[in-house]
Formats: C-alpha cells, structure tokens, sequence
C-alpha cells in the first residue's frame, strides 16, 4: 500500500520532468509568440488542448511551463537546504542557550507567511521568476533548520558520534564526515515536501502577476489568465490546474513514500 | 616502573548534583592492565569518559589527570582532540552503535590513523589492512569494505578494537568490551583483545561488572562502589581475599562453583550485612 503511493508519486514526478525535458526539444507550437491559430479553441486537432485568449497552444505553454515549476522547485529547495542544513547542524551542536535562542527565532520566521515574504521581495526588486524563488527559499529555511536541528540532534548522542570523537575527530569533520550522511533521509523527505510547496507557492506567486513574467510560459500565469474566460471557456482553467495538482501531488507523495519506505530500514540497520 | 597514568583526586559531578565520582586515586604503569569492577551506577565509566575528555559540557571535574606527564585536566576540547585516538583509544561498550552505519569498516578504522598518523589514503589501507588481520580477521579486505550492518556483533567489536588501536596508542579503556555479545564470541573478542595489546604494548583500562573477564585480562584490579575505591591490589588478592565486604560479596557471588549443592545463593548483601 505504502509502496503503491511512492510508486504514483515517482511516476507523478517523471511526467514533469518528462514534460519540461520535452519542451527543451520539441513543441507543437511557438509557446510563447502569438499564434496564427484561432483563440480560446477547444481541445482537438492540430491543436490537442486547444489553444488560449491569445491564440498559443495550450500543450506547449503547458510542456514550458513544466520547466518554470522545476526551475523554482529547485532553486527554491536548493537556497532552503544550503542554508538551513548547515544551521541546523549549527543549532544542534550551540549550547543550550544558543540552540534556544536560534530555534525561537526560527519559531518567528516559521510563522511569517512565505507569499507575503515574497510580495515584499517582488515589491523592492521588482516581480521576476528569481524574485519568487528567492523568496520562496528563504521562506522555506526554517522547515530545513529545524528538521535538520532534530535529526542531527539524535545523531550526536548516538555511540558511533562518540566513537569519532574518541578518535580525535575535530568537531567539523563530525559534522560532515558522521551527521550530514545519516540525516540525508530526512533532508530527502523534507527537500521533496518542500518541492511541492515551492511549485505551489511559484503557481500562487505567477497568478498574482508576482512571480514568472507574462512573455515565460507558467503553469500559474496560464491558470490567472484562464480566470477572465472561466465562465465562456472553464476548460481553459482545467489543463493548468492539472498539471499544477499533478506535480504538487507528486512530490508529495514521493516525500511520505520516502519516509515509510526509509524508516523501517533505518531500525533494521540499528 | 614510571606511571603512565595517574589520576589524583579525581571528583566528577554533574550540573550542581552531588558528585558521582568522589577522590578517585588511580595509577597505571607502562603495559599494565587494570580491571575497574563496580556495578551500574558506581562511577566506572563516567571516570573513563573523564579520562578521555568525552564528558558532556555540564559536567565538573576536578583533580588530576596526567597521560605521560601531561596534565588533561583542564584542557580544551581541541588539544584533548590531539591526544584522542592517538595516545588513548577508547573500546565502547555496545558494537550495534558504536559504528556508523554510513560508512565502510574500513573508513572508520582509518579516521584515527588520517587524522594522526598519515593523510594518505593508500598508506591508511595498508594500516587498516594490517589491524584488521591483527584482530583477527583472515579476510581484512572484504572486511574493510563491509558496512557495519553487514558485520555480526563479534565481528562489529574486532573492528571497535582496531578503530581504538591503529595508532598503537599508550593507553586503551575499554568500557564493556564483551558484555553485550555471547559467551563464545566473548572469548574470541577478549583473546583478540589480549593479543593485539601485547602486540602493541598498550596499558589498559578495563572497565566491567563481570568478575571473570577481568580475571582473565587484569593484573590488578580496583572495586568501586558509589563513586569511590574500596578495594583496590593484584587481582589475584583481590579475587582470594578480599578485604572490603563489598568487594568479598562480588567474589563470593561469582564463585558458585564453590558451593555446596542445595546451599542458598550467596548476595552481596548478605557480607556487607554481616560487616556492619
């Protein structure tokens, strides 16, 4: 059962990246260049989803748009990881003071909303796609920090941590050499989570016209434009929030497949 | 004979409470092998983890401790680093974690002897290869290259003791080497033991609740008892006659082959009652 999900959710996963890797090559259409094609078609042929208020085919912005989802997922989670993985080592090893003090703080950050964050950023530095992942990475440093903070914690009062020590191993050469490889699982599971919020916040972000630029295929930007046509044309709005509860779903569930298929191989190794 | 080890005054506390370590004196001479026997909660490996510097922060020790002339009391974290793995190596209690299950046999082995010895990485194997056949393992290859969960309990506790002696270290504690394993395997890790300290002309510390073990490894032996020595000699006197009733109790409780046949179980209890 368990396996089943990571399974749907791998198989989630592959088409996106199945989907922007195609786009690299190969689209119907222009994706981005206003097309000669009638506007607001229904799916059909040449056509296959039909195309939008502008006349561009639908499958391409939608094969491009996989690409701008990947992109700030990656970014994103990227900036969140090299930044909370390491503080969050930091904050397991501080005294207890220090660690008290740094996880209130990340308490506070926890709890400012990552779109407002990213209104700020967009409304300083302009919108752009590196203005939403920025923001959407940093707002996500805090879920890194303290997953990384609780993992790592156990890890040091473990035996082998003591072992190392007993050694002669340096302080830093712990932390990479015995803490970062036994924590990976839990930064996996929490990188691919994470994923999925990050697609979901660009979506949110771009629909606002705070995220990815109009003239950039985005699956959040196509799901704003459908708004206006939602009563004339609804089936404009459908192939966008597919593809956008697709993948948030797919990393989703390839993050609690992780951690069910992880956790019991953990305890058979202990 | 020069005293390698010597431990003068030694009290441990930890954040406030009542010591649980209290006057501890101790020496140890070049090659000597001292068994500590006491039961859980006596201070044993608490003095052992003193000694190595592994205390957690919130602990207060004060005393003597002196390595070779050296004074380790005191030290910081990273000057004690310097002498960890080095000069003394530590054999911990449990071998199902004490090593990482991230990483090959051979890495761990090798981590004390890059960090002290040698950088390269070519001359690391050689030594690992070479104690890991010191501690008895005719395929050292295959062994370096295992991950612990590959490895059974005896075999995760040999590579335990070469991780602690490929420096050839002056000293050796080892905290319970065999009281997590079986009977058999017990044997073999204690004559594996044996040997590579002669080989490597180590002094030891051992630490352990099982009278027999120690008998078979310990020239001297030291009972202690809520954080102080009440009985300390060579092991045989200490093992024949005893002096403290605490320390007769230890004996006669592991002594059953004494006993007549249909005789009541003898405690400890019963010689520290009589003693009062």
């Amino acid at each position: 059962m368990k396996r089943a999900e990571l399974w749907i959710g791998l198989v989630l996963v592959a088409g996106v990246v199945g989907l922007a890797l195609v786009s690299f090559v190969w689209t119907p259409f222009n994706p981005t260049g206003v097309g000669s094609a009638p506007r607001l078609l229904p799916p059909g042929w040449p056509h296959v989803l039909g195309t939008d208020h502008m006349g561009i085919d639908t499958f391409s912005r939608l094969l491009v748009g996989a690409r701008s989802a990947l992109y700030v997922g990656i970014i994103a989670v990227g900036i969140a990881a090299l930044v909370g993985v390491p503080l969050g080592i930091l904050a397991a090893w501080l005294p207890r003071w220090g660690a008290e003090g740094m996880m209130r703080a990340v308490d506070v950050a926890y709890a400012f909303p990552a779109l407002l964050l990213a209104i700020l950023l967009a409304g300083v530095f302009g919108a752009s796609t590196e203005t939403a992942m920025v923001a959407i990475g940093i707002a996500t440093i805090p879920a890194f920090i303290r997953v990384t903070r609780a993992g790592a914690l156990a890890v040091l009062a473990s035996d082998y941590v003591l072992a190392a020590r007993a050694s002669g191993t340096p302080v830093p050469a712990i932390a990479v050499r015995h803490v970062l490889p036994n924590i990976a699982n839990l930064v996996g599971v929490q990188a691919s989570v994470s994923f999925a919020m990050a697609i979901l916040a660009e979506a949110a972000l771009s629909y606002l016209g705070l995220g990815t630029p109009p003239t950039v295929p985005s699956w959040g930007r196509m799901l704003g434009d459908a708004q206006t046509y939602l009563f004339s044309h609804p089936g404009q709005a459908v192939w966008p929030g597919l593809a956008i509860a697709g993948a948030v779903l797919g990393f989703n569930l390839v993050g609690d497949g992780l951690r069910d298929f992880l956790d019991p191989k953990l305890q058979e190794v202990s | 004979m020069s005293a390698l080890l010597q431990v003068r005054d030694l009290s441990i506390a930890f954040g406030g409470q009542p010591p649980v370590v209290r006057g501890l004196d101790l020496d140890l001479a070049a090659g000597q092998r001292l068994g500590i026997i006491g039961e859980s909660g006596s201070g044993k490996t608490v003095t052992a983890l003193a000694i190595m510097g592994l205390l957690p922060d919130n602990a207060t020790v004060t005393g003597s401790i002196r390595l070779g002339g050296r004074e380790l009391v005191g030290l910081s974290d990273r000057a004690l680093s310097a002498v960890r793995g080095d000069q003394m190596g530590m054999i911990f209690q449990e071998p199902m974690t004490a090593l990482d299950p991230t990483m090959t046999a051979g890495r761990q082995v090798a981590e004390a002897f890059r960090l002290h010895r040698d950088r390269d990485a070519g001359r690391a194997r050689a030594a690992v290869l070479e104690m890991l056949t010191g501690v008895g393992f005719d395929d050292a290859e295959r062994v370096a290259d295992s991950y612990p969960h590959q490895l059974s309990g005896g075999q995760r506790q040999r590579v335990v003791t070469a991780m602690a002696l490929v420096n050839r270290p002056d000293l050796v504690i080892c905290d319970e080497p065999t009281t997590a394993l079986d009977v058999t395997v017990q044997a073999t890790v204690l004559r594996v033991l044996d040997e590579v300290l002669d080989a490597v002309g180590a002094s030891c510390l051992f630490i352990s609740h099982d009278l027999a073990v120690v008998s078979q490894l310990c020239s001297d032996v030291i009972v202690m008892l809520d954080g102080q020595v009440v009985e300390r000699g060579s092991a045989e006197q200490v093992f024949t006659a005893p002096e403290h009733p605490y320390a007769a109790g230890l004996v006669a409780t592991a002594r059953l082959d004494l006993l007549e046949p249909g005789s009541r179980l003898p405690t400890v209890a019963d010689h520290v009652r009589e003693a009062r």
